[in-house]
């Protein structure tokens, strides 16, 4: 902005800056009315009895039961695993896309946008029919003589990870992917030209560099993970109980809303500390990146 | 990038043997139900014995899958309508603002894209309780266009931050009021990244589930909520039938944004 020396000029600018900032208001008040308004209900209904009067009894009762730290264990076991298998399965693919020719990396691309753009229930319906004690993955295994019995692959904690994880890991590969094509494909050159191996290249060059992208993958995995409801519900078949099911149970249930608002601060307390948490390790990579530019 | 290892041939077949699996893993549950809604069979079996459009008739001939089909695609509809706009109005006042007020403006537009879905469920579902708005269109779409905002929001302010500005102060300056501005220069050239986000804001309401499933019900169940509530039942083929709809409509309408944004 250049200085205004007139004053008419410099309250047409003020004005002019009132309107713009008016534009993005009804957007706001949407956001307010249907998502901040909200939580600041569940936090309020947290405090209330069925009965409508103060209580912090709702706190006690629901901190108290095994079921909740049963469900934050769930909770934190079907993150932290859906997490470290999109490492596993997400950087080797990341690094075979950032390597193909632009144009096999497009056609790949848009096979791992497809499922992006399926219905999450479409998805979990496609899963039971493959996991399904006489589905196709189980009449492959035990056709094939691989197992004898077919397998228990779904209505437990391994077709819900499963499922997770078929839903992250394209969300988890964006960013790495993206982190890797920016790599300087002259520093992969000479890595290789001073004789440091593949693995050694894959270690100590692409790795690091693209060390941002998979950070940034890992907290979109924890943010859509840590409330997933509708895996879960479907693909745990009763069994596996995360903090989302306990809320939807606690609601619907035992029409409980007072300790279905207490889970549902304890998910937003737990989002705040990941929230942190990244924030933090983001940081410590900057530092590392501005240490070795003065290296 | 790894050209400079032309002769490590073994690692790059383990890469792209490794590479075709992962492709199999993520396509696989999505072609998995087309042959399946194709099937003459109550049973799951694979390959089908026999083929029929039956799941297809059973969907198209049940009110409660069409009630269904109706509620979500109006919900659709009205969602893309009401946050197209507002996410436009928004997107202008952030890019024209610039500096911190921006950057608060755009997170808490953001907000219910980061809040887990079934917080944002519940507490809608409280406050729409006490107003008794439970169970009514309205409660639901006001949960979409919240979710659709800033889905919208994505595609149209790069967009903006592409468009010519002196345009405006052009049209300004010659006397068009800011309705005429808006509607006449940025509208018109933005009518590409426009038809994105309206179909991308169409799309979120339409895969919407959660919100659904706790604030709808009867007549205004949304086909997600439907779909939801038979697969915790029991397997019907029917499923398949509206997943491969589903997925083919999805398909086309990502099709015609992708074609339209490179022509």
């Amino acid at each position: 902005m250049t200085v205004l020396a007139d004053p008419a000029l410099a309250a047409d600018a003020r004005r002019e800056r009132r309107f713009f900032l008016s534009l993005s208001l009804p957007a706001l008040f949407i956001v307010g009315l249907a998502a901040i308004l909200p939580i600041a209900w569940i936090i309020r209904q947290s405090f209330l009895t069925t009965g409508g009067e103060y209580t912090v009894g709702n706190y006690e009762k629901v901190l108290s039961s095994g079921l909740t730290w049963s469900a934050l264990v769930t909770t934190l076991e079907l993150s932290l695993g859906t997490l470290a298998i999109c490492i596993l399965l997400g950087t080797p693919l990341a690094l075979a896309l950032a390597s193909a020719r632009p144009r096999v990396a497009n056609l790949l691309m848009a096979f791992v946008m497809l499922p992006l753009w399926t219905s999450i229930l479409v998805r979990t319906y496609g899963w039971l029919v493959l996991l399904r004690r006489e589905g196709l993955i189980n009449a492959a295994l035990t056709g094939s003589g691989l197992t004898a019995e077919p397998l228990p692959l779904v209505y437990n904690f391994t077709g819900t990870l499963i499922g997770m994880v078929h839903y992250m890991l394209p969300l988890f590969l964006l960013p790495v992917y993206a982190a890797m094509r920016d790599i300087d494909a002259n520093l992969v050159r000479a890595s290789a030209s001073m004789g440091a191996t593949l693995g050694q290249t894959i270690r100590t060059v692409i790795l690091p560099l693209s060390a941002g992208g998979i950070v940034s993958g890992s907290l979109i995995v924890f943010i859509y993970t840590i409330g997933f409801f509708i895996t879960p519900a479907v693909l745990g078949g009763g069994k596996v109980n995360p903090l989302s099911i306990r809320i939807e149970r606690t609601l619907s249930t035992f029409q409980d809303w007072g300790s279905a608002s207490v889970l549902g601060i304890l998910l937003l307390v737990l989002m705040a500390l990941i929230g942190v948490m990244f924030l933090a390790a983001r940081r410590l990579l900057a530092r590392n990146k501005f240490g070795a530019a003065h290296a | 990038m790894l050209e400079a290892y032309p002769d490590n041939r073994l690692a790059r077949i383990l890469l792209w043997s490794f590479c075709a699996l992962a492709m199999a893993f993520l396509m696989l549950p999505t072609l998995v139900v087309v042959p399946l809604s194709f099937s003459a069979s109550d049973l799951l079996e694979f390959p089908p014995r026999a083929y029929s459009l039956r799941w297809y008739e059973n969907f198209f001939g049940s009110a409660t899958w069409m009630a269904g089909l109706r509620t979500s695609l109006i919900l659709g509809t009205l969602t893309a309508t009401l946050a197209v706009p507002l996410a436009l109005l928004a997107c202008i006042s952030i890019n024209r603002i610039g500096g911190r007020t921006a950057l608060a403006i755009q997170g808490a537009l953001l907000t219910p894209s980061i809040v887990p879905g079934i917080l944002l469920a519940i507490g809608l579902f409280f406050v729409l309780a006490a107003q008794r708005l439970v169970g009514t269109l309205f409660g639901v779409l006001v949960g979409h266009v919240v979710l659709a905002i800033p889905v919208a929001c994505i595609v149209l302010l790069p967009a903006l931050a592409r468009f010519d500005w002196n345009q405006v102060q052009a049209a300004r300056s010659l006397g068009a009021n800011w309705a005429r501005a808006i509607g006449g220069i940025i509208v018109p050239q933005l009518q590409i990244s426009l038809l994105s986000a309206t179909l991308m804001a169409f799309l979120t309401s339409l895969d919407e589930s959660v919100i659904s499933i706790f604030v709808a019900s009867g007549q205004n169940s949304t086909l997600p909520k439907l779909m939801f509530l038979s697969l915790r039942d029991q397997i019907d083929p029917t499923i398949a039938a509206i997943s491969t709809l589903w997925t083919v409509i999805v398909l086309v309408a990502v099709l015609i944004v992708t074609l339209r944004k490179k022509s």
